[in-house]
């Protein structure tokens, strides 16, 4: 974990001190027993945030569940569930916004198209992309180099 | 999974004794609801109080059992639901397909 205070130059050319920042980068082989320690990690993330408002507990369970819907989807449809596979996701909190963003190395797939989907009451799938929409205020799906990626984004204020 | 299994006359209680319920493990309720199906068990109540967390994998395999339980004219109830548990079938209005009880008692005289 990084963990820093950055600096700018004001234009009377003093240094600021920006606001801290948070960044965590998490690379691992793709496989579904990581999931819990990563939900973790964002559960644990909610607890440190200095200036969040709300309910620091909801918030956590809510980051654990995001990150566990999107690392399932990486590892068991981006990724096949092909263990030679990685997945990669970075976690990088400012003052404004928590954003995170999960690599896959899949073919890709338009979550737009998912998101209108309507799940059936008494469907077994398909809520994951469902629960990561209500929980989060910005979702994209970009392609990026020779990896896809997941970019969430929850405003803190 | 860890799940401890006990049958009380026709109905088979199964208590989940994980924190966690997610793509990880619950393929394993999944298959341990079918194996029950098999050998006609079809009254199931499952024992979240241990549970704190439940990702979409383990409320689909939550509704796989109680498809399942229903298609055998039985049916697979709730019970002990930890708040953030709760707020999970409600987030994705599960609450309105499976009955919940309170209590294992309560799941258990429901029937």
């Amino acid at each position: 974990m990084r963990h820093w205070r950055a600096f700018k130059l004001s234009s009377a050319g003093k240094l600021q001190l920006m606001p801290r920042q948070i960044e965590v980068d998490i690379k691992f082989p793709n496989q579904t027993k990581y999931l819990g320690m990563i939900g973790k990690i964002g559960e644990s993330l909610a607890h440190t945030l200095g200036s969040y408002q709300g309910d620091r507990e909801e918030l956590g369970y809510h980051l654990n569940l995001v990150l566990t819907e999107a690392l399932t989807n990486a590892i068991c449809h981006a990724n096949a569930c092909d263990p030679s596979k990685e997945v990669k996701v970075s976690i990088s909190v400012t003052e404004q916004d928590l954003i995170i963003r999960v690599f896959d190395q899949g073919q890709g797939f338009d979550i737009k198209q998912l998101k209108k989907l309507k799940v059936n009451e008494t469907a077994e799938g398909g809520r994951g992309v469902q629960i990561i929409f209500k929980l989060m205020d910005q979702v994209e799906y970009l392609k990026k180099g020779r990896s896809n990626v997941l970019q969430m984004i929850k405003h803190l204020h | 999974m860890q799940l401890n299994i006990e049958e009380q006359g026709d109905i088979v209680k199964i208590e989940v004794q994980e924190e966690r319920m997610d793509a990880h493990n619950s393929g394993d309720l999944k298959e341990r609801m079918l194996g029950l199906f098999d050998e006609g068990k079809c009254n199931l109540v499952i024992d979240l109080s241990a549970v704190r967390f439940v990702d979409s994998s383990g409320l689909g395999a939550l509704v796989s059992g109680f498809k399942n339980a229903s298609a055998r004219d039985g049916s697979l109830k709730l019970c002990c639901l930890q708040p953030q548990v709760r707020s999970m079938f409600e987030l994705t209005r599960l609450h309105r397909v499976f009955e919940i009880f309170a209590s294992t008692d309560e799941a258990l005289e429901s029937f």
